[in-house]
């Protein structure tokens, strides 16, 4: 049944090619279709697994000669992030609406990125994960490239080449650990049973983990985020942000950390250090910045690192609330990323700041202003929002193994309110009372028009859902805590994970 | 050696003395019937007449698929490998002949064509042999058809230029191979390969054999385009007409490493030496792995600088061939062939483009391609499908041939091994992938030049091309379509 959710999104954006070039509508409209289909796939097949157990959808031989197959399987973890790429796919199909320009090529490369990132949440034969990890690669630089913004062709480049570099350096891994084994098998779960020698542990884990962390936003290697989200058209920001971040960090957990659990456990501390650094670094860069979408691409980084320390803390508490923080962050920055580049961008042409700040959008488009305002609280972590319940599992589950990063993560939620709050009063509530007339005569340019109802639909439904994570998270923690009982988790589970 | 054996020979030449009748068969329409015909009537039908020729030899290959035979020393050793790579052959030579149909470079349509029919006999014949003798005087048939092929253009000055450097190394490099080959038979006594492998080995042996193996192996970069040997790829992929180019680029590839391979793991396994880490010994392992890493680094460092299509696809060629020496390091056969070919196919599909595009432009900067995406939907999607796969992506042929000959050279050795070789070879690849996605860039993101119009190759170019995308795909997502058939 999940398996269609791949099927589904290859197949639309193959089939947007049967549609004449001029018909936009048809496009957006077999677009939302695939993706509501994709969602609804995903739900109905999460919803029959119930239990977070890990269920195999499909295995067949696919390279006979070299132990390769065709294996796609769910458990808890991979049926919550495909919830999130359905959810980010729906929402961002409706945030672009507007995309006038070579539009059926633009939801074609879309679908094609959204059926890569089905297919890595759900392959369970390495070689599978990692075929799908790279086709989700080429239309990510398309889609900048073609309908970005500022700089969009170097934030295009730089954003394949870093991508490319990680899936490298994580193939190198990967031959590795197929070779040293010898099992002729690229099946997740026969290597993870393999024990590895530590030796080789100890360098094939960074190899794998790096690799996959330079997706996740991992500081030093997180410059392609911020430069890479801002380029994107909304979508692409929203899917990059909400969705191909989490590619990242689920390689991160799903093949470094099962695989090479010794390795994880000599470089635990310098990967968790990083992840800390990440958190302070990216808020206080955050703080700094004038273009409003770089505030929230340095929020990202921040965000994310949240996610690598959950994953180094190695409790069920760090773990299962790093796999929340994925989800809750996914759309969270959706959201986010939604507000700023289609309602705000889109209609004063302009993501300064400085220059929004005369501007009272607050009073010219509440709507956004309110979305955005909401989505702030939630990405402050404020109880009530998703935010609150994973950040808050991290930081225990951080304080239990190393206290000092968990204080100083803390430190990165209270810069977190600062840059959000001061993003807030500059775009939308700042200016003053004389300035307004000419102000706002300045930000009416005659493109200017109300928040159409497909943001609205978008923006609630993100809403929605991150306050129902926030005030139920049991609905996403009944899968995703059981899923580190499975056989998978053994050698973690030998290595000190509660 | 009775008539009983020279009746078996015959018979089991039958395809490769079809493809000579082709030769034959072509001259004589071209000679007799077509004189007062226009060229690109001509010139279809040349490739009418080959294609038949190559398909009743494919279907020979076909029926005798299963065939092995040792004949006459090893002058004629057929197994089912050989058999299928024959008909590789056979369709690229199908496909080559019908580029000859976009652009009217020369009014002698018809030798080309038959000429292509000629090195494709040569390739058959090169694949089909352990004898020594044998594999020089198939290669000089390959190689003198392919030198007249890149000349062939009389208008332009580059294609001589192009024919003269390539006719030069090339001369230089046979001498080289042949000096090779005769220290082989000084040394052992035998021409025969598995006889040479059964004698030759470093306690028996002399620093005569590491010269004997560096020659042989220098005779081979130069038909493989390995630096440091590649000093003529540019100019000919550049000058050369778009056919003969994409032939020398596929056809030529596919056979000459199949002879390496078999060369150095039939005819020298005791002399391999060592190429790993920390661990150099002198033997073809250490000489190939040299011509490897030098192949990796150039090809794909120049390829950065280029801004003529040709020449790009030129240095990519070098890079590439550094990449398939991994799968001969690493003494996988299947490896081996299955990066020769579906890169064969990829080439041979990018000059495709290549030829319709420069034909209806005349441009063959990389900025020639600008908007191409408006001016042919069929041409940008097929070229990307290629370029994609010469860049490794996934799932696309190019990425699985990567892997399988990545995995190949890892397997070998104990310890870090050739893991040194791999990880170059990888970092190599993120290299690659920068300017393979600027010629992407030009098609799908650059906006057209005004004022020009739409551009289509003939219907049966465009047809093979889409058939060969399809190919580099389906056999990309599902490797084993091609791999069950090299084992």
């Amino acid at each position: 049944m999940l398996a269609w959710t791949i099927y589904i999104s290859f197949a639309a954006a193959a089939a947007m090619f049967l549609l004449k070039p001029e018909s936009r509508q048809g496009a957006r409209v077999l677009a939302v279709v695939a993706a509501l289909a994709g969602l609804g796939v995903g739900l109905v097949g999460a919803v029959q697994h119930a239990g977070g157990g890990l269920v195999t959808i499909q295995k067949l031989p696919w390279v006979p000669t070299i132990g390769a197959e065709y294996h796609l399987a769910a458990d808890g973890i991979s049926l919550t992030l495909v919830i999130l790429t359905g959810l980010a796919a729906v929402v961002g199909i409706l945030f672009s609406w507007n995309v006038e320009h070579r539009t059926r090529e633009f939801f074609a490369l879309y679908l094609a990125l959204i059926g890569g990132v089905y297919g890595v949440f759900l392959s369970f034969d390495l070689l599978l994960l990692f075929v799908f990890y790279e086709i989700a690669i080429v239309p990510k630089y398309f889609l900048i490239a073609i309908w970005g913004s500022t700089r969009r062709e170097y934030a295009a480049m730089k954003l394949a080449l870093y991508s490319f570099i990680g899936s490298a350096m994580v193939l190198a891994g990967l031959v590795a650990a197929y070779v040293v084994s010898g099992a002729q098998t690229f099946s997740l779960v026969e290597l993870a049973k393999y024990p590895f020698p530590a030796s080789f542990q100890n360098w094939a884990f960074p190899l794998v983990f790096v690799g996959f962390a330079i997706l996740a936003g991992l500081w030093p290697f997180h410059t392609w985020a911020p430069t890479g989200h801002s380029a994107a058209p909304t979508a692409a920001s929203m899917l990059l942000a909400g969705v191909v971040m989490k590619l990242g960090a689920y390689g991160c957990l799903r093949v470094a950390m099962t695989l090479f659990p010794e390795g994880l456990a000599a470089w635990r501390d310098v990967f968790g250090g990083l992840a800390v650094v990440g958190i302070v670094y990216g808020a206080l860069v955050s703080l700094t910045q004038r273009d409003f979408k770089f505030v929230i691409g340095y929020s990202s980084v921040s965000h994310m690192g949240f996610v690598l320390l959950g994953l180094m803390t190695l409790s069920t508490i760090g773990l299962s609330g790093a796999v929340l923080q994925m989800f809750s962050h996914g759309v969270i920055a959706g959201l986010l990323f939604g507000v700023v580049g289609r309602m705000v961008y889109d209609r004063e042409h302009t993501r300064d700041l400085d220059e929004l700040q005369g501007r009272r959008l607050g009073r010219t488009m509440p709507f956004a202003a309110v979305t955005f305002v909401v989505a702030g609280l939630a990405s402050m972590g404020l109880p009530g929002f998703s935010g609150f319940v994973a950040e808050l599992k991290v930081l225990i589950g951080a304080w239990q193994t190393f206290p000092k990063f968990a204080v100083i993560a803390g430190v990165g939620i209270v810069l977190g309110v600062a840059y959000t709050l001061r993003a807030v009063q500059k775009a939308f509530f700042s200016g003053d009372k004389e300035d307004v007339p000419g102000a706002v005569q300045g930000g009416h340019g005659h493109g200017e028009s109300a928040i159409t109802l497909p943001e609205k639909i978008g923006a609630v439904v993100l809403i929605a859902t991150t306050v129902l994570i926030g005030l139920y998270p049991k609905l996403l923690l009944d899968w995703i805590v059981p899923s580190f009982a499975s056989p998978l988790f053994d050698g973690l589970r030998k290595g000190g994970l509660q | 050696m009775t008539n009983e054996d020279y009746y078996q020979l015959l018979k089991l030449l039958a395809p490769e003395w079809t493809v000579v009748g082709t030769v034959l068969a072509i001259l004589f329409a071209d000679l007799q019937f077509w004189r007062n015909r226009s060229v690109a009537w001509r010139s279809a039908g040349a490739a009418l007449i080959l294609t038949l020729g190559c398909a009743v030899a494919a279907g020979l290959l076909v029926w005798k698929r299963a065939v092995t035979a040792d004949l006459l020393g090893g002058t004629l050793v057929l197994s089912p490998v050989s058999q299928y790579v024959k008909l590789g052959l056979l369709g690229l030579a199908i496909v080559t002949a019908w580029l000859c149909t976009e652009g009217e470079f020369t009014d002698h349509i018809g030798e080309f064509v038959a000429l292509i029919a000629l090195a494709t006999a040569g390739m058959m014949f090169l694949v089909s042999t352990e004898n020594l003798l044998m594999v020089f005087v198939a290669l000089e048939l390959v190689s003198l058809s392919l030198y007249v092929m890149t000349a062939f253009n009389k208008r332009s000055p580059r294609s001589a230029e192009a024919a003269l450097k390539y006719f030069l190394f090339g001369g230089m490099t046979a001498a080289f191979t042949l000096f090779g080959f005769s220290f082989l038979y000084g040394l052992t006594g035998s021409i025969h390969l598995p006889t040479i492998a059964a004698k030759i080995s470093w306690q028996a042996a002399d620093p005569l054999t590491l010269v004997a193996i560096v020659l042989v192996v220098a005779g081979f970069g130069f038909k493989i385009a390995a630096a440091p040997f590649h000093l003529w790829a540019p100019d000919a992929y550049e000058g050369a007409p778009a056919p003969a180019a994409a032939f020398i680029a596929s056809g030529s590839k596919v056979a000459s490493f199949f002879v390496l391979g078999k060369l150095l793991s039939v005819g020298l396994p005791g002399v391999g030496g060592s190429g790993a880490w920390k661990a150099f010994t002198p033997g073809w392992l250490a000489v190939v792995a040299i011509l490897a890493t030098a192949s990796l680094i150039f090809g794909n460092l120049a390829a950065l600088a280029q801004s003529n299509l040709r020449r790009l696809l030129a240095y990519s060629a070098i890079a590439h061939a550094g990449y398939a020496l991994l799968a001969v390091i690493g003494g996988s056969q299947p490896a081996l062939l299955y990066y020769a070919i579906t890169y064969a196919v990829t080439s041979v599909g990018i000059f495709g483009v290549v030829a319709v595009v420069e034909n209806r432009t005349g441009n063959e900067a990389i900025a020639g391609l600008a908007g191409l995406r408006e001016r042919s939907f069929l041409l940008s999607a097929v070229l990307s499908v290629f370029v994609l796969s010469l860049a490794g992506v996934p799932p696309l042929a190019g990425f699985f041939g990567k892997f399988y000959a990545f995995a190949a050279a890892a397997k070998l050795g104990t310890g870090l091994g050739y893991w040194w070789l791999v990880a170059l070879a990888l970092g190599a690849s993120c290299v690659s992938l920068f300017y393979y996605l600027q010629v992407l860039r030009q098609v799908w993101v650059a906006p057209a030049p005004g004022g020009e119009g739409k551009i289509a190759g003939g219907w049966m170019v465009s047809v093979l091309l889409v058939l060969l995308a399809a190919v580099v795909l389906m056999v990309g997502a599902a490797p084993e379509l091609l791999i069950r058939f090299l084992k």
